[in-house]
């Protein structure tokens, strides 16, 4: 820099040259470049902040494949679709208001940036919109884990495979006739020993609960050979006596599973309420950040309607834009690993 | 970094600043403190409420010490001890030494080595500082609650089950996480663009060069720490799992995530320590450091390795035997980088003009403590013996001798070294130097035993043991008062030295680098116009001589 510039800094005619460069700076250009690397680094954090998160994603994907083939009919694919388009239409804009910054386009920045905000705000609606439905059917993290829908009673499995989850109804209703009998039969016992973990690992009890949604399935009466045998073989045979397209769905979603040290097993798969642990941290922690975002356009209104930006002062609105566009890049991670993958 | 540059010795020469621009009088009031942006005011506060916080730690370390002089209880309960050891280790660890040397140390001497104004985001820096404060103070309503009782590693799931406040210390921790990353950007971000013109990266002060790789470690690190704790307090709070086996969750995952960040934050708390023994070493020798590129990239190197070496926390907690074998083989690798720093500090100081001062005392300290404390780290390393000495006092003797004789003791000689750029006075050297003993000798009584105890087979963090060991733990804690003695002594004399010390001259060590040539203490802006820097920054003792009239260095003819 020119002799003039370097001697700027000391007295007030660094205010007049560079009215928005702190005094510690050289010049604007200095004051630019060190605010973009800050900002570069702070963005590198935010993503190992995410990383945990991910790390954990794969730990828990790695061991249990099932359970998001088990998830992904839980979660409204059009609803989170509809959010990447919302949110990368708002990156559009936020992109945009930079240029209208470094072009000095004072009203169309201001429009952009609020195009931005509403984009962000839209993205929040629908948020609230997919958490209330969740929250309502008892998808939560594990501890309060209690969904109301078992998976074969979801629209979206009914649609994907409808042979599968009458299948399914069948045999959950046969179980539940098979408890209602064995109860009968031994009253006294049942009444001491039902502990509460064993309704939960056949998971029947809704039905009697009463959900109205959930038709009864009418049953013909069962084979006497067939009512003879214990539980797993029973099971085992059933299982055996469905086709392909019954029983291939049921398999890859962890319902029906063989481990390796039990008999064969019908029922919700053990680990699934981590999968809602892991949907709304990830989710939630993002959903925080745009709702910071949107802290930051706010003030970034205020500020574009008080300085004038123009190609020698853009950096603010940059350094907002640049955070805007991760939290759209940690979304577009979010939305297939968690809504599509299966 | 060639004698063949051209230094004129007047380039070496204080530079010029009027008294009332004095930065600890620029501005009056205790608002002018709390809210300033000066770089140097920043990094006081620190100073203060980080000797605060190491005050509060070593009061819990003797409270540790004191119960253990007896098997059984002596003066604490047993809920009481566990509490005082997690608050002595997390105490420590995130509000003293992790930002003792840069938030503290680095903050004030940094952009006076770079002859800039300030570092780069100063709101950001005052940012930091509040969060520090905000952090302890979670530290603190975690004492009043109801201490937690975890240790300072939070491992699950007894974190997860523990009626006591793990909350708010974890929320704490959480903070100062944030306070550390923005202190390690904003020093990232300094370094890249506030270099002087002439300043090339190899004429960076070692100093520098320490702070820059402790934050480059401080930004890739700690966020993965503040995740982990962040899942820690909704574990808590809503029941997460992903941890929590009991709903099949993974509880050495958690482990692996602490460890991540963890370990590297042990190279946080020692980087800077090697900076400030480069500064220390070079200057009492009266010599240009020897192997200066070696010196400034084995930090890096060390920065980087050390990310890849968690697991060696990990031998006995069930991971592959392979994996165990690789974090070995890279963990051996760390002491290649290490041996390279000692060796050419060793040979700085041969055929060096070696003045005994008390920051060079402390300096050759660290070189002792910290060998042996670096060596034993290879012993547990090595897997098969690792498996033997994990989780006993082995492990903390080699912590402490790695953390206490090798971070704190340079944090230590870099007080002493820097005190009278700081603060404008000098300090008593007699008593200085007395201190500088009685922390060496507790230093070792204090540690030394808890290598034969650990080998011995006497267990980490116990409130009880058996009667043999009963001698080592008593050496242990005259140790631990010897220690403490030390520390008191070193509180009382730089207490009265702030308030009626010496005069301190600009240049009272003889130093090259550019923080000699502001006045003591630095006016506001520090460098009225930007040095232009044409030389390495450990050019030219020879130019410097002792000025008997300001006691201290000025440039000859």
């Amino acid at each position: 820099m020119s002799d003039a510039q370097a001697s700027a800094h000391a007295g007030h005619e660094h205010e007049a040259v560079y009215p928005y460069t702190p005094h510690h700076f050289h010049e604007a250009k200095q004051h630019f470049e060190s605010g973009k690397m800050g900002v570069w680094l702070f963005l590198v954090t935010e993503i190992l902040f995410f990383a945990g998160l991910f790390c954990a994603y794969t730990v828990y994907r790695a061991q249990n494949p099932e359970i998001f083939y088990w998830a992904h009919f839980y979660l409204d694919t059009k609803l989170g679709a509809l959010n990447t388009i919302v949110l990368i239409l708002s990156s559009f804009t936020a992109a945009w208001a930079v240029r209208n910054a470094q072009l000095g386009q004072g009203k169309l920045l201001r429009i952009n940036i609020i195009l931005t905000i509403c984009g962000a705000l839209g993205f929040m609606c629908v948020k609230y919109i997919e958490y209330s439905h969740k929250f309502h059917d008892g998808l939560l993290p594990a501890r309060h884990f209690q969904p109301a829908h078992e998976v074969w009673e979801t629209p979206d499995f009914k649609k994907k495979h409808p042979e599968s989850a009458l299948a399914a109804e069948r045999i959950v209703a046969r179980l539940a006739e098979r408890k209602a009998k064995a109860t009968a039969a031994a009253p006294i016992i049942d009444t001491i020993e039902a502990a509460p973990s064993e309704s939960r690992a056949i998971p029947v009890d809704h039905h009697e609960e009463g959900h109205a949604h959930a038709a009864p399935v009418a049953l013909p009466p069962e084979d006497p050979h067939m009512a003879a045998l214990a539980d797993d073989v029973w099971l085992e045979t059933e299982v055996r006596k469905m086709s392909n397209a019954e029983r291939h769905p049921l398999e890859m979603a962890g319902v029906i599973r063989r481990p390796a040290d039990g008999p064969i097993r019908f029922a919700r798969p053990e680990r699934a309420g981590i999968f809602f642990s892991i949907y709304f941290f990830m989710t939630g922690l993002h959903g925080v950040h745009v709702v910071i975002g949107i802290g930051l356009w706010i003030w970034m209104l205020v500020i574009a309607s008080k300085r004038k930006f123009g190609s020698s002062y853009f950096g603010p609105i940059e350094f907002t834009a640049l955070y805007w566009h991760l939290v759209d890049l940690i979304w577009i991670y979010l939305f297939p690993m968690l809504y599509l993958i299966h | 970094m060639s004698s063949a540059s051209t230094l004129i010795p007047a380039d070496l020469g204080v530079i010029p600043s009027k008294p009332e621009e004095n930065y600890l009088k620029h501005d009056k009031g205790i608002l002018s403190w709390v809210f300033t942006l000066d770089h140097k005011r920043i990094g006081l506060m620190y100073l203060v409420s980080v000797l605060g916080a190491f005050a509060l730690g070593g009061f819990f370390a003797l409270a540790v010490r004191t119960e253990l002089f007896f098997p059984g209880p002596t003066i604490i309960n047993h809920d009481q001890y566990n509490q005082a050891m997690t608050l002595h280790g997390a105490v420590m660890v995130f509000l003293v030494i992790i930002p003792g040397i840069p938030a503290a140390l680095g903050n004030i001497i940094m952009p006076l080595q770079l002859g800039a104004k300030d570092v780069a985001f100063p709101r950001l820096n005052l940012m930091s500082y509040h969060l520090w404060v905000l952090g302890a103070l979670f530290f603190i309503s975690s004492l009043v609650i109801s201490a937690a009782d975890t240790g300072w590693t939070f491992y699950v799931p007894y974190s997860t089950t523990t009626p006591t406040a793990v909350i708010p210390a974890a929320f704490g921790a959480f903070i100062l996480g944030f306070s550390s990353i923005f202190t390690g950007l904003n020093f990232i971000t300094t370094v890249h663009k506030l270099r002087p013109p002439g300043m090339t990266w190899f004429r960076l002060p070692l100093f520098i060069w320490a702070l820059y790789s402790t934050a480059v470690i401080q930004v890739l690190a700690t966020p993965v720490i503040g995740i982990t704790l962040l899942m820690l307090i909704v574990e808590r709070v809503v029941g997460l799992g992903i941890f929590d086996p009991a709903l099949g969750g993974d509880p050495v995952l958690f482990q692996h995530f602490f460890w991540f960040y963890s370990h590297p934050a042990v190279y946080i708390m020692i980087v800077p320590a090697f900076g400030v023994v480069s500064e220390i070493i070079a200057v009492f020798s009266r010599k240009e450091i020897f192997g200066y590129k070696f010196i400034a990239l084995s930090s890096v190197a060390i920065a980087l390795l050390g990310f890849l070496v968690w697991g060696h926390h990990m031998f006995t907690s069930g991971q592959s035997v392979l994996a165990g074998t690789i974090f070995s083989a890279i963990t051996f690798l760390i002491a290649i980088p290490t041996a390279i720093k000692i060796l050419n500090w060793v040979t700085t100081m041969y055929k060096g003009r070696i003045h005994l001062d008390t920051p060079m005392l402390y300096a050759i300290a660290f070189l002792w403590v910290f060998t042996i404390g670096g060596l034993t780290g290879v012993f547990l390393s090595t897997m098969s013996v690792d498996v033997h000495l994990h989780d006993t006092y082995f492990v903390v003797a080699h912590f402490h001798y790695v953390m206490m004789g090798g971070a704190i003791t340079a944090f230590m000689g870099g007080l002493h070294y820097w005190w009278p750029k700081f603060i404008g006075r000098m300090y008593n050297e007699k008593l200085a130097k007395v201190a500088t003993v009685l922390v060496f000798v507790g230093l070792n009584v204090t540690f030394f035993p808890q290598f034969l105890l650990g080998t011995r087979g006497m267990p980490r963090r116990y409130y009880n043991y058996l009667p043999e060991f009963q001698g080592l733990h008593q050496l242990s804690t005259i140790g631990a008062f010897v220690l403490g003695l030390g520390f008191l002594m070193t509180a009382f004399y730089l207490i009265q030295s702030a308030k009626s010390g010496k005069k301190a001259p600009a240049n009272p060590w003889g130093g090259t680098t550019l923080e000699w040539q502001c006045a003591s203490p630095p006016p506001y802006y520090n460098f009225h116009d930007t040095p232009e820097v044409n030389r390495g920054p450990y050019e030219g003792y020879a130019h410097l001589k002792f000025d008997k009239e300001t006691q201290g260095y000025v440039p000859t003819e």
